[in-house]
């Protein structure tokens, strides 16, 4: 099987036996990334030169007999993490010309694990966005159809990994971000529980709700990472003291006796049929494996929607309130004085969509609208975070669509801001509570991928995870490849 | 939502506000109220305020100690101006 | 000063800088000094993608000052964000308590002038991080930014608006400063900007009770100053509202080359801060042991050891409120106490009088003292065992003080011992007698003023050496007729 075709696992097989060395690896994974580049746009920056010095490392180490299971495997981080050295724009033209000078916690855990950056992956706008449509650096486009969206904020690294340019690029997912791409692109992708991960050097859009994750081909390939990544930071006041387990072992946990949830509120109005269709054959699937299915109700979760829209505007707008013009970033030319800095290093420096939610978000933390808005907002957070927790009462694991359609085309919800938020109605509920969720992908629609998403309990990893693989063991989605890709 | 609203929320946030578009923000920020105003609808009474997912945990202390260095020169190359090792901004009276 | 029918009603936000040795949300130094950003790093800076880590040594100085107030240390407490945007504020966000700061309502006494003493109530006390420094001069049509401060742990003390005027403003002020010293939470120092104060000043006529509009004053950074800047702010709104004008609610900076306020135009009037719970950060959450454990670190606090002082060495009120200005202050007295217990209330005397005049004199604090507390109390014993008179005793002083060696080596060395020898002095006082017949002779005739001129001459043919006491005595029998 072609390199680029096999799974992190694979690879690393491959380098231990000395089938190919890193350097190759490399090089062949840069010739594909540079290839697809002009049809695809998954990257914003392509680390060539770094990643073969990196590889030349990797193989030394491997040579010499060391390095651990991901040593010499080539990624991609999402250009949301920063990366000493290297620019890290989040997608904007704020952050155009910045080169961070310091390693997001995930970045080093990673490299010093042996793994070799292949590059920075394209991105919504400071992670605004469910359609890679509002990056500065211009779309990314679905490796299955180019004239569709990969989903986002985590497009690129989606389309990345779909297309096989990458075995696995780092994410993140604030509200979906990278679920909703993993689904629209036939890919595996993982958020972990809330505290899981560290934040630090994850360049933040809303505090409370984003936790870094992975997209990759398989729930082994995202055992692998989660273990690296997962773990307490002293860095970051939001990280969880909490041992990390072996998520691979936990892969072989059997689903018999596994009691799934069907969340009735994910199989209302608004759910394209083929696409429920393709969800039905999952689960159906399951329970020949022996798990059991109950109706669940979440019965708030229709305002997961409007809370999110609340909180999340909310608290990037102070988030944001950083890029002024003054010691990074952007600055306009000839400010008149320090207002105008301000206004027009901000006004040019973002896009729509950004400004947008800056807007509301300051807007509904105003005086006189914070109880209306934003405490109200908070409170059914509680109620939805409640919701779910009388429902892992009954079950071990929530299942249901990720998504209302298969990818949609560029262009067509741009117009509307409601029509793009709606999108995530099955995505935000997870974030409000913190919970840990995976999107799997589980059959076509004409010829677009359908993703099926598993939704489990705080620190529930390796129920998702162990879940997940027993459905691949069984399956294929997960390893078919766009045409033009093969 | 009207004009001055709009121009209020624009020069709290700090973000230059074009002709084109007071009328475009009003338009989506309309829309988007009205969308999140559903929460309204919801009964919240007695019901605690959620700050943070992670229920019961409490802010973790950190011994007083200097970790960091002068690394102000490192730093600087990313700043737009620069003299003396002070940020330039224009001049601010007070 | 506040003319009758007028009453003034002021209210104080102290912010004192917490002495610990890095920042409250990270791991820089707060030294003062230091050059432009070199000790700003990149949560200082706001650098994305960074977080703040709570400092445990700035908590448990809040504490420490909630529990000297006799104030309530909550057991939740919550950091919310402040949203502005400022050059020196990085975040454009400064991360503060709001709802639940960690210390509520508490109280201090201060002493009047007329020696009474007045409660005034102190509402919160609460964490949060300092801005950094803009610098406007040199710079031609730019401000500079240097964020070494930023950062840097902060409590704000907000008084309920007790104070009645000037005077009540400055020894509320006075006393909070002398508490955080001692407390050892904060080094007050006005100038370096390490203990600052904001007046929310308004005046109402006699008799109402709704408070008249305030203006806050900011950058006062002297006792002087805000004793000033209060009068002249009082005055000010009296005279406007006597002209039928109204009091805008607005800040107003303090001039002291002009000995006046003035509006500060570039600031918003009313700025809107959309404080929200800061998700970067957990709920603080204090258990009584560390609470119980902070109490049982308190040093005996100002009141206790004035009340102690006084009681324990039967000094006055006042004086004991002298030497318990400063926790070192009080402990060289007891220490010179030690070292000569038989007259505490002559060291009281010494400390508070020569030790307090030479320290002045030459800009010292008194843990600069060119003196020990151990020499100091030598000094004493030499005077309470007649080795010298309380004059001399001043002069040896004088010699200790310059080259810090003990008062017996100065007395040796300038051979200043008292001269007690009754024949030695007698010898001197028949000199005298015999070298001025003419006064004799008039005092012998009842011009008793002259008892003085003689027992100066004594002293001076003496080198003032000679005991008074008996000199007194030895001089009455002998001019005696």
């Amino acid at each position: 099987m072609s390199l680029h075709r096999r799974s992190l696992a694979q690879l690393a097989a491959g380098l231990r036996k000395k089938e190919f060395s890193s350097v190759e690896l490399t090089r062949a994974l840069i010739d594909r990334i540079e290839q697809a580049q002009p049809g695809l746009n998954a990257f914003i920056t392509v680390t060539g030169v770094s990643a073969l010095a990196e590889a030349a490392a990797a193989d030394r180490e491997l040579q010499a007999g060391r390095g651990g299971p991901l040593t010499g495997l080539p990624l991609a981080h999402k250009d949301i993490f920063c990366t000493e050295g290297v620019r890290t724009s989040c997608g904007s033209r704020m952050l155009d010309n910045f080169v961070a000078p310091y390693d997001a916690t995930v970045v080093t855990k990673l490299k010093a694990a042996g793994t070799v950056m292949l590059g920075k992956t394209n991105m919504d706008e400071f992670a605004m966005g469910s359609s890679n449509e509002t990056s500065y650096y211009g779309p990314v486009k679905n490796p299955w159809n180019p004239g569709l969206v990969p989903g986002g904020s985590s497009g690129g690294s989606a389309a990345a990994v779909a297309a096989r340019l990458v075995p696995a690029a780092t994410a993140t997912d604030t509200g979906g971000s990278i679920r909703q791409p993993a689904a629209l692109c036939g890919i595996t992708g993982l958020k972990p529980t809330y505290g899981r991960v560290s934040r630090y050097g994850m360049i933040a859009f809303a505090s409370s709700l984003d936790q870094g994750g992975v997209l990759t081909g398989s729930a082994h390939d995202a055992a692998l990472l989660l273990g690296v990544i997962a773990g307490f930071d002293p860095r970051d006041s939001t990280s969880v003291e909490r041992e990390v387990p072996d998520y691979v072992a936990a892969l072989e946990r059997p689903v018999r006796g596994l009691k799934i949830g069907l969340v009735k509120e994910f199989f209302e109005k608004g759910l394209e049929a083929e696409t429920e269709r393709r969800i039905r054959d999952a689960l159906a699937h399951f329970t020949r494996l022996g798990a059991t299915l109950t109706e669940v109700s979440l019965p708030n979760l229709a305002l997961s929607v409007p809370a999110y829209y609340v909180v999340a505007p909310a608290e990037c707008s102070s988030n944001l309130a950083r890029f002024d013009g003054v010691r990074f970033g952007y600055r306009c030319r000839e400010p008149r004085d320090l207002t105008d800095l301000y206004c027009r290093s901000r006004g040019e420096g973002f896009g729509a969509e950004v400004k947008r939610r800056i807007m509301t978000g300051t807007y509904v933390l105003s005086a006189g609208y914070y109880d209306a808005y934003y405490l109200k907002a908070q409170q059914v957070r509680r109620l939805i975070t409640d919701d779910f927790a009388r429902a892992f009462a009954q079950v071990d694991v929530l299942m249901g669509p990720t998504t209302p359609t298969p990818a949609f085309a560029l262009g067509a919800k741009t117009s509307d801001p409601i029509t793009m938020y709606l999108n995530d109605i099955y995505t935000i509920g997870a974030n409000l509570a913190g919970l840990p969720a995976l999107s799997i992908p589980c059959g076509f629609v004409e010829e677009l991928p359908v993703g099926l998403q598993l939704i489990g309990p705080h620190f529930g990893e390796e129920v998702l995870l162990g879940a997940a693989h027993a459905y691949q063991r069984e399956t294929d989605w997960h390893t078919r490849v766009p045409v033009t890709y093969e | 939502m009207k004009r001055e609203q709009i121009e209020s929320i624009a020069h709290l946030a700090r973000l230059e506000l074009k002709e084109a578009e007071v009328c475009a923000y009003q338009e989506s920020l309309t829309k988007i109220l009205d969308f999140v105003g559903e929460l309204e609808r919801a009964n919240t009474q007695g019901v605690a305020p959620m700050a943070h997912p992670l229920a019961g945990l409490t802010q973790r202390l950190r011994p007083d100690n200097v970790t960091e260095s002068d690394q102000h020169e490192r730093y600087q190359v990313n700043a737009p101006r620069v003299e003396a090792g002070l940020y330039l901004v224009p001049k601010v009276i007070e | 000063m506040s003319e009758a029918g007028w009453e003034t009603v002021i209210g104080l936000e102290i912010h004192a800088q917490l002495a610990t040795r890095s920042k409250i949300f990270s791991g820089s130094a707060t030294a003062y000094g230091a050059p432009p950003n070199e000790q700003a790093d990149l949560v200082d800076l706001g650098y994305p993608g960074t977080l703040p880590v709570l400092n445990a040594e700035a908590v448990r100085m809040a504490v420490k000052f909630g529990l000297a107030i006799g104030a309530t240390v909550a057991p939740t407490s919550v950091f919310a964000r402040k949203n502005y945007f400022y050059p020196d504020l990085p975040k454009g966000y400064q991360i503060s308590q709001y709802e639940l700061p960690i210390v509520a309502r508490g109280a201090l006494e201060i002493v009047l002038d007329d020696g009474s003493r007045k409660r005034v109530g102190i509402t919160r006390a609460h964490l949060e991080e300092d801005a950094g420094k803009s610098l406007h001069e040199g710079l031609g049509s730019l401000t500079g930014i240097d964020l070494n401060r930023a950062g840097t742990p902060l409590i704000e003390i907000v008084s309920e608006p007790d104070l009645r005027s000037a005077k009540e403003a400055v020894a509320y002020l006075k006393k909070v400063h002398t508490l955080v010293r001692y407390l050892e939470i904060c080094d007050g120092n006005m100038q370096e900007g390490s203990f600052r104060c904001d007046a929310n000043v308004s005046v109402r006529r006699r008799g109402t009770e709704r408070l008249g509009t305030r203006a806050e004053i900011k950058n006062l950074n002297s006792f002087r100053f805000v004793e000033k800047a209060i009068h002249y702010e009082v005055d000010r709104q009296i005279d406007l509202l006597e002209g039928g004008g109204k009091v805008v609610q607005e800040t107003r900076l303090y001039d002291p080359d002009k000995g006046e306020t003035r509006s500060m135009r570039s600031k918003e009037e009313a700025n809107d801060y959309r404080y929200f719970p800061d998700p970067d950060l957990l709920p603080v959450a204090l258990s009584s042991a560390l609470i119980e454990e902070v109490r049982k670190s308190l040093p005996e606090l100002p009141d206790e050891k004035a009340a102690r002082l006084s009681s324990q060495y039967g000094l006055s009120a006042y004086d004991a409120g002298v030497l318990s200005a400063s926790r070192e202050l009080a402990d060289f007295y007891e220490a010179v106490v030690r070292g000569a217990p038989k007259d505490p209330k002559l060291a009281a005397n010494w400390v508070m009088g020569e030790l307090a005049a030479a320290l002045n004199r030459d800009s010292l604090e008194i843990s600069a003292s060119r003196l020990t507390a151990a020499q100091l109390a030598g000094l004493l014993q030499r005077l309470l065992d007649a080795t010298v008179s309380g004059k001399i005793a001043k002069e040896v002083f004088e010699g200790m003080w310059s080259s810090g060696r003990d008062a017996d080596a100065i007395i040796e060395e300038r051979g200043l011992k008292q001269i007690t020898d009754s024949g030695a002095i007698e010898r001197a006082i028949d000199a005298v007698m015999a070298a001025n017949p003419g006064q004799l002779a008039e005092y012998r005739s009842g011009k008793d003023k002259l008892f003085g001129f003689f027992v100066g001459q004594v002293m001076k043919a003496t080198q003032g050496k000679a005991n008074p006491a008996q000199l007194n005595e030895l001089l009455k029998r002998k001019l005696a007729p």
